[in-house]
C-alpha cells in the first residue's frame, strides 16, 4: 500500500516535534527541578557540605590535653574553647598557620559574670567597676581553672620580703597588727582599703619611753624629749629592722 | 491531508508527547535520584563520622531557661558559623531579656542587639517593680508540621529526614512568603543574596559528627542538642527529667525545640 505523501510528512512533523519535547525536557530543563527527591538531596548535600569554623572542643584536646585536663574538672568545665580563643577551626587543622585570639582584656569575663539582674542567682558575678579594676583577671584567676583566690591568712603571704626581714630583726616577736591596723578587706582588695601606719612619736614611745608604765620589760628604753628629738623614729630606725646601732 | 487536519492532528499529538514525556520524566527522576545522592556525596572531611546516615536521626533542641546567663555567645557564634551579616536585625537566634513588673506588664528585649563585643544591656526598669526577669534564647523550632514550608511557591524549603527546614538558596526567589508565614519569625531575608536564610541546626556540623555552634559554646549547657531517636541522647533524658513547654502550641506547628522552666508569659 502507498503511503500518501502528506501523511509522510506529517509523520516526520510530528517526529521533530516529539523529539524537541523530549530534548527540552531532558537536556535543558535540569533533572533537579523535576525530581523532588533528586532536589531535595542536593539542596541536603550543598547544605551538609558548607565549611566549619568551630572545631568544637573535642579537637582543642588532642593537642593541649594539659589545658583540657585542669579545664575539665573546673567550674569552667561546660565552656568551650573556642568561646573565649574564637573559632579556630584553621589553627586545629595546622598550629601554625593561625592562632587563635588569646583573650586577656576584661571584658571577655564581662560577657558571663558582669552583674546583670536577669541572671540566674547563685550564677557568679562581679561588679566590674569594683572588682579590682583596670587589671586583667586572669593575673588573679586562672581562665582555665577559675577559683576565686584563696584569701591569705598571713600578711607575709604578700609581704614576704618585710616578714623574712622581720623574722631576724630584734621586733622579730611582734605582729604587723601591733603597728598596722589592717581591715579585712585589705587581703582580698589591698588597694582600695590600706591599713594604717604608725605616725607619730608618740607610737614607739609606748614601748620604748623612759619611765613609762607598761611598756615591755625587754624593749630598750631611751628619753623621747630628747633621742633624736627632730626627726620620725622611722627615719633612723628601720621599723622592721631596729637596731641599736643604725 | 489539508491544513485544518493538520492542525487538528497537532492538537492531539502535542499533548499527547507531553504525557508520553512526563511518563518518562517520573521513571527518569525516580532512577536518578536513587542513584544520585551516592554518587555526588562530598569528599567527608577527615573528622566526618562515616557513612553519616539522614534517616538514623531526628533532630531536636532542649532549652532550660534557668541555666541560660544571657552570655549571648550563641547569638554571635551561630552568625559566625553561618556566615550570618553582622548588622543587627539579622539573626538565627537570639537572646531576649524577659521583665516582669508588679503591675503585670511584661517588656521583652533582644539583648542580642548589641555589637558582637557587647551585648546590649538595656537598664532594668527600677527593681523594686520587677518581680521576675529572665533570658530566653529564640531558634527555628523546626515544626514537624512548618508553615513556611506549605506557602513556598516554587518547593525552595522543606524538611530534611533528619528533621531540619532548610531552603535551597538557589531556587528561592526570595518573594518572601515564609517570612510572613513563620510565626515565630524564625527567618529573615539575606541582604547579599536576596532569598530567604534561617536556622539550619548547623546541619554541616551535625554530618560531621560536630554540635551546632550555639550548643558548642554554650557556657552553662542551656542549650540541649540531640537525637529524638536515639534513646542515649541528652535530649531524650532532658525530655524525660523535666516539665516541657513549646512556644505557640495553638497553633499545632508541632516545634522540636522543647522549653523546660518557660514562664507562662514567654511569647
Ligand atoms: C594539631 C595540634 C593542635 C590543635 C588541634 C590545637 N592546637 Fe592550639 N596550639 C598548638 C601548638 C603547637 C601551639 C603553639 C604554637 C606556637 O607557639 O607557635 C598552639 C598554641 C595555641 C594557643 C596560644 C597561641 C599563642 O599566641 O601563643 C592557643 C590559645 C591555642 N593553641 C588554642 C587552641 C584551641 C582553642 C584549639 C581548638 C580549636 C587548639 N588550640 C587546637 C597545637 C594545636
Ligand atoms: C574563660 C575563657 C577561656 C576558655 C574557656 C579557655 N581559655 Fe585558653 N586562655 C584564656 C585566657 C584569658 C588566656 C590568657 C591567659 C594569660 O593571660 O596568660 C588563655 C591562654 C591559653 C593558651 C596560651 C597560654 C597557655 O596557658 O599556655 C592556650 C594554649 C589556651 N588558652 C588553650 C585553651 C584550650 C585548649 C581551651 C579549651 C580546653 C581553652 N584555652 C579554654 C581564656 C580561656
Ligand atoms: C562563656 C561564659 C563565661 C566566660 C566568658 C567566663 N566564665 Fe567564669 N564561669 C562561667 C561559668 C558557667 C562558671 C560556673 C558557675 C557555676 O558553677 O555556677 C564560671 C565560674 C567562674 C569562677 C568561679 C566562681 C565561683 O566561686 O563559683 C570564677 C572565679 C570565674 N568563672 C572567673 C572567670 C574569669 C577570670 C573569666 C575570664 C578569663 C571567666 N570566668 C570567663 C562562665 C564563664
Ligand atoms: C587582684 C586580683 C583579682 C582580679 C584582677 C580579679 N579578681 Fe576576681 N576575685 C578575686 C578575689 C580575691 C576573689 C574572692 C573574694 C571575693 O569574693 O571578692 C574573687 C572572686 C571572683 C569571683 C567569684 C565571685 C563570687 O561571688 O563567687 C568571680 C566570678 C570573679 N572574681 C571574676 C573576676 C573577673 C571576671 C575579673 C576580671 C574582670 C576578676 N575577677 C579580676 C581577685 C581578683
Ligand atoms: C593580698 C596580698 C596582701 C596581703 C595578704 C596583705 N597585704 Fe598589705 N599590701 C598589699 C599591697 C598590694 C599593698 C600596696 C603596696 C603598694 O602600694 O606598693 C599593701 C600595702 C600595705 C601597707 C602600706 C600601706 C601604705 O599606706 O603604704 C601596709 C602597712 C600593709 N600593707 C600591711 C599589711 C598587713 C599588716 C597585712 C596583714 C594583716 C597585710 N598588709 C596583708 C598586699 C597585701
Ligand atoms: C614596730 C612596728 C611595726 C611592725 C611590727 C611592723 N611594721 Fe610595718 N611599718 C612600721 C612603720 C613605722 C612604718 C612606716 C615607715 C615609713 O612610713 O617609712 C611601716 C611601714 C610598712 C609598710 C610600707 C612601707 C614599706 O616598708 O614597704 C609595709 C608594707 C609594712 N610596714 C608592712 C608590715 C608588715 C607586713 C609587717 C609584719 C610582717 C609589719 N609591717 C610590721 C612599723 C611596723
Ligand atoms: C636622728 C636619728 C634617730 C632618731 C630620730 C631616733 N633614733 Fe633611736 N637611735 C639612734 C642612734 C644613732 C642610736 C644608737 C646610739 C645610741 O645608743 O644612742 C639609737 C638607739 C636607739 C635605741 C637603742 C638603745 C639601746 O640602749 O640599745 C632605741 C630603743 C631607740 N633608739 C629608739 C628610738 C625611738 C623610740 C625613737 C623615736 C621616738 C628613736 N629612736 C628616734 C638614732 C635615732
Ligand atoms: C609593742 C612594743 C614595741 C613597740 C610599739 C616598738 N618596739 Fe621597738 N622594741 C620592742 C622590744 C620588746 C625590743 C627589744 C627586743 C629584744 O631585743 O629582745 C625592741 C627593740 C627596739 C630597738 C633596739 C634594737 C636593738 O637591737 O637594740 C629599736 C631601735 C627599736 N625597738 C625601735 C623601735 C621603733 C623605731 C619603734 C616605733 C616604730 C618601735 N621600736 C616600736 C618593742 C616595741
Amino acid at each position: 500500500m502507498r503511503i500518501p505523501e502528506q501523511v509522510k510528512r506529517l509523520a516526520i512533523v510530528i517526529g521533530v516535534l516529539v523529539a524537541l519535547t523530549l530534548v527540552a525536557r531532558f537536556v535543558l530543563i535540569p533533572r533537579s527541578l523535576t525530581s523532588t527527591s533528586l532536589h531535595w538531596s542536593l539542596t541536603t548535600q550543598r547544605e551538609s557540605a558548607k565549611p566549619v569554623k568551630f572545631a568544637g572542643s573535642t579537637a582543642c584536646q588532642d593537642c593541649h590535653d594539659d589545658i583540657a585536663a585542669k579545664k575539665a574538672k573546673s567550674f569552667h568545665r561546660v565552656l568551650a574553647c573556642e568561646g573565649c580563643h574564637a573559632p579556630s577551626v584553621k589553627h586545629a587543622e595546622d598550629p601554625s598557620a593561625a592562632k587563635p585570639v588569646i583573650p586577656r582584656d576584661r571584658t571577655t569575663c564581662a560577657r558571663c559574670h558582669a552583674y546583670d539582674p536577669s541572671r540566674p542567682t547563685g550564677f557568679p558575678q562581679i561588679n566590674l567597676t569594683t572588682h579590682n579594676p583596670l587589671k586583667s583577671c586572669s593575673t588573679c584567676h586562672n581562665p582555665h581553672d577559675p577559683v576565686p583566690p584563696k584569701v591569705p591568712k598571713e600578711c607575709a603571704a604578700c609581704h614576704a620580703q618585710i616578714e623574712r626581714t622581720k623574722a631576724v630583726s630584734s621586733h622579730a616577736l611582734l605582729t604587723c597588727t601591733t603597728c598596722h591596723k589592717a581591715p579585712e578587706r585589705h587581703k582580698t582588695a589591698p588597694r582600695t582599703a590600706l591599713p594604717s601606719k604608725p605616725d607619730s612619736r608618740e607610737f614607739c614611745a609606748t614601748c620604748h619611753g623612759q619611765g613609762r608604765a607598761g611598756t615591755p620589760k625587754e624593749a630598750p628604753k631611751v628619753d623621747i624629749a630628747t633621742h633624736g628629738a627632730r626627726n620620725l623614729c622611722w627615719e633612723c630606725h628601720y621599723p622592721h629592722l631596729p637596731e641599736g646601732r643604725p | 491531508m489539508n491544513k485544518r487536519e493538520f492542525l487538528k492532528g497537532a492538537v492531539v499529538f502535542i499533548p499527547a508527547a507531553g504525557v508520553l514525556g512526563a511518563v518518562a520524566r517520573h521513571a527518569a527522576g525516580k532512577e536518578t535520584a536513587a542513584k544520585e545522592p551516592a554518587a555526588k556525596q562530598p569528599a567527608a572531611a577527615p573528622n566526618a563520622k562515616n557513612g553519616y546516615e539522614p534517616s538514623a536521626h531526628y533532630y531536636g533542641m532542649g532549652i532550660d531557661i534557668d541555666k541560660c546567663i544571657g552570655c549571648n555567645l550563641c547569638a554571635v557564634a551561630c552568625k559566625v558559623e553561618n556566615d550570618v551579616p553582622d548588622e543587627p536585625f539579622y539573626f538565627r537566634t537570639w537572646v531576649e531579656r524577659y521583665t516582669i513588673t508588679r503591675d503585670g506588664e511584661v517588656s521583652v528585649g533582644n539583648i542580642s542587639l548589641g555589637t558582637a563585643r557587647e551585648p546590649m544591656r538595656e537598664p532594668v526598669q527600677d527593681a523594686r517593680e520587677v518581680v521576675r526577669t529572665f533570658f530566653v534564647p529564640k531558634l527555628c523550632n523546626q515544626c514537624q508540621k512548618p508553615p513556611c514550608v506549605q506557602v513556598c511557591p516554587v518547593n525552595a524549603t522543606f524538611t530534611t529526614q533528619d528533621g531540619v527546614v532548610i531552603i535551597d538558596a538557589e531556587r528561592c526567589i526570595g518573594c518572601r512568603y515564609c517570612i510572613q508565614a513563620c510565626p515565630y519569625g524564625q527567618r529573615y531575608l539575606h541582604p547579599k543574596t536576596r532569598v530567604a536564610d534561617k536556622c539550619t541546626f548547623c546541619l554541616h556540623r551535625l554530618v560531621k559528627g560536630l554540635q551546632p555552634a550555639c550548643v558548642e559554646v554554650c557556657p552553662t549547657q542551656a542549650r540541649i542538642f540531640g537525637d529524638l531517636r536515639s534513646h542515649a541522647s541528652r535530649l531524650v533524658r532532658f525530655r524525660r527529667l523535666n516539665k516541657l513547654h513549646v512556644l505557640k502550641p495553638q497553633l499545632n506547628t508541632d516545634p522540636k525545640v522543647y522549653y523546660a522552666n518557660l514562664d507562662g508569659e514567654v511569647r
